[in-house]
């Protein structure tokens, strides 16, 4: 299932379409980077965690979960260990609830044996202020007490908010805060890439 | 989003699928032990019912409290409604304390309606007079969706009081936005007055309905209560014989088709509109309607609530 076959610049038609709000795009990831970044952490995790044990994973929708489901794969693979997998929606947790349009609800799906007494790790696309993070620690509670929690990340770029680091993490991309930083999951979005967009500049 | 829900009809097709989508996941929640999210956190929700309730003010609160709202009911009885206050006025009292809604029943049809003119707060349409009752559209919609799946292309007969039944109206308008057909079925009696400008289907004979002879076989039957406080008009001879033409027998379970589901909105009259053969089998989700009841309303109240409000209300509500 991963498609880690081209070793060139993916052709433009590949490219999730230009945002209409975004200025020009520079991709720093291809699929092949992705593929092996996520082997990486797939082995990093075994390591970390003495072969996998108890360990589940937790995707934050949308691309976190896709993301998860890979680590899965790949930890099967390598360690021949089945872990726990499930999703963890935060739209109900977030912090900005308030200030912003409502948001349709992702889907929370509890891994197969709950979470409590389990090493829970949090995967995401992309590790920005870290109130994404937050509120899935919020989250977690309501679906049970973890032994303890880590968070796994693609691309972190950055620009923290709150004392939230990540256990595992893809790729550093330094960024300015207002570039944007996009994943694109061939689950999803028909192709794998990281991308970075510049601001749009006032004509 | 709109800013109240008072009219199944104002919903367009995905706005009604996000909140059935989203009550799914509410209705997950139900399962869990922890059943609190921090969704509504500080917004103060009032149950205003001017007429007696019991499912619906109770999920209406549950849902409110299992999003941390603040959930304050107010009864006619017992309030300054049976010392004479006027609507306007109970309204505009609560309102003043800074409410974030009101979920209002009231007898009268447009009642709702008529509040969202006199305050600024979210206004949620519980049920007015014989006119609309959305949320219990919704709820209907997300138990024959959980059964059946998509309700796109599905028929639903509505049986019983029509001219009575607010929720019969609401769910006429939502069950077309999402695709389905419908086909009223009551005696003539017992059809309101403008019935055949509904975009539905009309019959008086069940059984013909039953043998799918009337816009083809039936994929839920929805069974409407007999409203015997209203019924004084003799809109029918007998009970007996209303049973006999409109009930749902156990002769008329069997000719369901086999996938067939039953719902009622409830209460039940048993033996009337519906025999206990027909309640307690296993095609009745009358209980799989009641735990709808509180996911489809924490979908609404959360839909309703939880974003930023549109400036131009806030403007609204200085000037006014």
């Amino acid at each position: 299932m991963s498609p880690q076959s081209n070793s060139t610049h993916p052709p433009a038609s590949l490219l999730p379409s230009q945002p209409a709000d975004l200025g020009p795009a520079k991709t720093v990831l291809l699929a092949d980077d992705v593929g092996r970044i996520l082997d990486r952490i797939a082995h990093q995790i075994l390591e970390k965690t003495r072969g996998g044990e108890d360990v589940v994973l937790l995707g934050i929708p949308t691309r976190g979960t896709f993301l998860a489901e890979r680590l899965a794969t790949r930890i099967q693979t390598f360690g021949e260990i089945s872990v726990g997998l499930g999703s963890l929606d935060i739209t109900l947790h977030r912090d900005d609830l308030r200030t912003q349009a409502v948001r349709p609800i992702g889907r929370t799906v509890e891994p197969a044996g709950g979470i409590d007494g389990k090493l829970a790790i949090l995967v995401d696309d992309v590790l920005f202020s870290g109130r994404t993070v937050r509120a899935a620690l919020d989250a977690l509670t309501d679906l049970g007490r973890p032994r303890a929690v880590q968070l796994a990340v693609l691309v972190d770029r950055g620009h923290r908010e709150l004392p939230i680091r990540a256990d595992y993490v893809g790729k550093n991309l330094p960024t300015s805060r207002d570039e944007q930083v996009r994943v694109s999951l061939a689950e999803y979005d028909g192709v794998d890439a990281v991308n970075i967009y510049q601001p749009v500049q006032p004509s | 989003m709109t800013r109240h829900l008072l009219s199944a009809g104002d919903l367009s097709a995905s706005e009604a699928t996000t909140i059935l989508d989203s009550a799914e996941q509410m209705y997950a929640i139900q399962a869990r032990q922890v059943k609190k999210l921090p969704a509504l956190r500080g917004r103060t929700v009032v149950n205003l019912f001017f007429e007696d309730s019991t499912r619906t003010r109770s999920s209406f609160e549950i849902a409110g409290k299992w999003l941390s709202a603040d959930v304050i009911n107010i009864s006619a009885k017992g309030s300054s409604v049976s010392k004479g206050e006027s609507l306007r006025d109970t309204v505009l009292t609560v309102a003043a304390m800074g409410v974030d809604a009101v979920v209002v029943r009231h007898a009268a049809s447009g009642a709702v309606q008529r509040i969202t003119e006199w305050v600024g707060c979210h206004v949620i349409n519980a049920g007015d007079g014989t006119h609309e009752h959305p949320t219990q559209a919704l709820l209907d919609a997300f138990s024959i969706r959980r059964r059946l799946g998509e309700l796109s292309g599905r028929h639903v007969a509505i049986v019983g009081d029509v001219t009575h039944s607010r929720v019969a109206r609401s769910n006429v308008l939502l069950l077309r936005t999402l695709g389905a057909r419908v086909t009223l079925v009551a005696p003539p009696t017992l059809m309101p007055a403008g019935v055949a400008t509904w975009k539905c289907g009309l019959s008086w004979d069940l059984d013909a309905v039953l043998a799918g002879e009337v816009d083809g076989p039936v994929d839920a039957m929805m069974m409407l209560r007999v409203q015997r406080e209203r019924m004084s008009g003799g809109y029918f001879p007998t009970e007996r014989e209303y049973a006999i033409g409109y009930g749902l027998s156990p002769r008329r379970l069997a000719l369901l088709p086999e996938h067939a589901v039953v719902l009622h909105p409830g209460p039940m009259n048993r033996g009337l509109e519906i025999s206990s053969a027909a309640a307690d089998s296993d095609r009745s989700i009358v209980l799989d309607q009641v735990r709808a009841g509180v996911a489809v309303r924490m979908s609404v109240l959360y839909h309703l609530l939880a974003g930023a409000d549109e400036p131009a209300a806030a403007l609204e509500e200085a000037s006014a």
